[in-house]
């Protein structure tokens, strides 16, 4: 193949790629991080206390987890079509991605946001602050670094996951490396897949640890 | 234990209860603590723990009262009442004429506005400078923010870190960061400090600036203080009224100086006598008999406070008993403002020795205990 062609490909793949990541993560966030705080906030004695709830959602986020996501692209192929009007394509793949993001996300932004200290809850309650005003001022606030790694590490997650959807014809460079380079014998074309994925991953994950960094207030020296 | 001490509560029973003596919309008192009562778990769970049990307490307006007891004891669930973080099983909390129990969500929110609270751990956001996080109630209650500005960099100086505006709490001290803890309990200008053993974590030298600040915000802006505490320094240093606390009960309560000088209660005396020195040198306690045998000496503890504190009774004392006198251990302290002073001599426990020196006690109004004979 000429370095023409193959430039070619990879680009085409590589936007596809972004697409579906950048799509799937966005909507995949938008929904997954409001489960989270619903989750780390509604036990028992909590800020938002429906313990019942909290468990239910917490079964189909586990569930959601569990499906191999491969399993999960084909079982919602009725939905897909629901949603985009076709199973198969970019767009189509869309869905399933953005499906099996939000549990991820969910059980992630959780954890950051257990993980903020409960003494500035009760501080927060002292002041008289209100259930929703504790989420934003200070719950959201304080998990700030620790949400950026989970939205990290779902995008990174993602950019795997999307390598599975040319099962349905999504394309992307996962799609890219297992027609030409597996099933056509072109090494040199799984290479370089291999090559811009561990490039793409190393963006996204040295942007987002700078972006952590950046809102971690707690180890400054003085 | 002979004393002239006036006790303010007598123990009974091992616990005591203090009738409020204002009626509970008195202007005197800032919380009134009625028959309060705090279990937690069920009623039909067996690991029920009554954490307060039948509390009646007065917090005096304008005054810096001390809770102290050991860990466990139910203080941080005592103070917790007073702005509703904690509910009371039974019984009422009344802070400023209005009872806490009885107030919807709403109205324990704006309770809470005019309640500053600070903790052990500061519990600053680490995500908001100094600055930041003495706006953060102001925020809450919904100020805009020239209003914010306009109210917390004055706070920011009162207690001193005007300079540290901008840094963010991983950059300041202990001390620094209990101040901006202050500053921001100070924001929506209560008219209450609850004190949640806010020195506990800090050094000595550190404990003393805080307490310091604390009884300076107490006198300008004439807030009542109600701290909790394990550590009898911090009541000793700034709290005009004490409670004492333990396994749930008030077991002495009263203005500071005449519960220390003249405390009853086990509870009291164990926390009293590491704060004050006054526990006797083991080497003295292990050779301490109750019963005197010829040739004997008594060890007598002598307690000096208020007039007896300013006059040279040592020096008469050896005059008088026309014997020689050794002291054994000794200190003086200042409680709440006043002089006080322990002091353990031994003497002769000759009954003519020890007849003039009950004379001379009786003449001079000087408070003794006597702890027993050593060879």
């Amino acid at each position: 193949m000429s370095p023409d062609m193959l430039f070619n490909l990879l680009l085409k793949a590589l936007g596809q790629t972004l697409q579906m990541v950048a799509v799937a993560g966005l909507i995949g966030a938008l929904i997954g991080l409001p489960i989270g705080v619903f989750l780390a906030t509604s036990g028992k004695g909590e800020l938002f206390p429906a313990p019942v709830t909290n468990r239910i959602i917490g079964a189909i986020v586990n569930a959601a987890r569990s499906t191999p996501f491969i399993i999960l692209v084909v079982a919602i192929i009725p939905f897909t079509r629901l949603v985009t009007g076709t199973s198969i394509g970019t767009y189509a793949a869309i869905v399933p991605l953005t499906v099996a993001t939000i549990p991820f996300v969910a059980r992630l932004a959780e954890a950051a946001i257990r993980e903020v200290d409960k003494g500035l809850i009760e501080a927060a309650r002292a002041m008289g602050a209100t259930p929703l005003q504790i989420v934003f001022k200070v719950l959201l606030a304080e998990a700030k670094p620790g949400l950026t790694l989970a939205l990290t590490l779902t995008l990174v997650s993602l950019v795997g996951y999307s390598a599975m959807v040319g099962a349905v014809g999504g394309g992307g460079l996962g799609d890219l490396g297992i027609r030409y380079g597996y099933q056509r014998f072109m090494p040199d074309v799984m290479l370089a897949v291999v090559v811009v994925l561990i490039v793409l991953v190393q963006a996204i994950q040295s942007l987002g640890d700078a972006l952590a960094r950046r809102f971690d207030k707690r180890n400054r020296k003085t | 234990m002979s004393t002239n001490v006036q006790i303010l509560s007598e123990a009974q029973n091992g616990a005591v209860s203090i009738p409020p003596n204002q009626s509970l919309t008195s202007p005197a008192s800032m919380v009134v603590f009625e028959a309060v009562t705090k279990r937690f778990g069920g009623a039909d769970d067996k690991n029920q723990f009554t954490a307060l049990d039948g509390i009646d307490l007065s917090v005096v307006r304008g005054a810096i009262t001390g809770i102290i007891g050991r860990s466990g004891a139910g203080k941080s669930t005592l103070i917790r009442l007073v702005n509703g973080l904690e509910k009371a099983t039974s019984g009422r909390v009344v802070v400023d004429g209005v009872e806490v129990g009885g107030l919807s969500e709403g109205g324990l929110r704006d309770l809470r506005r005019q309640v500053g609270m600070i903790f052990q751990h500061f519990n600053l956001l680490s995500s908001r400078t100094a600055f930041e996080n003495v706006a953060l109630p102001l925020e809450i209650a919904g100020l805009d923010k020239k209003a914010i500005r306009d109210k917390v960099a004055p706070l920011i100086d009162l207690v001193g870190l005007g300079d540290k505006s901008d840094r963010y709490p991983a950059e300041l001290s202990g001390g620094q960061k209990q101040r901006i803890g202050i500053a921001r309990a100070l924001a929506t200008s209560p008219k209450l400090l609850l004190s949640d053993e806010a020195t506990s974590a800090l050094d000595p030298e550190t404990t003393q600036s805080i307490l310091a600040l604390l009884k300076r915000i107490n006198a300008e802006l004439g807030l009542t203080v109600l701290l909790i505490t394990h550590e009898m320094e911090v009541v000793k240093t700034i709290a005009s009224d004490v409670a004492v606390i333990d396994r749930g009960k008030i077991v002495e309560a009263g203005r500071t100086f005449d519960v220390f000088t003249g405390a009853k209660h086990e509870t009291t005396r164990s926390l009293l006598s590491a704060a004050l020195g006054t526990t006797l040198p083991e080497w003295i306690r292990s050779n301490l008999k109750q019963q005197p045998s010829a040739g004997d000496r008594v060890l007598v503890r002598l307690i000096f406070f208020g007039a007896t504190a300013f006059q040279p009774l040592t020096a008469r004392l050896v005059t008088e008993l026309g014997a020689d006198v050794n002291i054994l251990a000794g200190t003086i302290e200042e409680i709440a403002g006043e002089p006080y002073g322990s002091l353990v001599v031994a003497y002769p426990a000759d009954p003519a020795v020890t007849e003039r020196a009950e004379r001379f006690y009786a003449a001079t109004g000087l408070s003794t205990e006597v702890l027993g004979y050593v060879a």
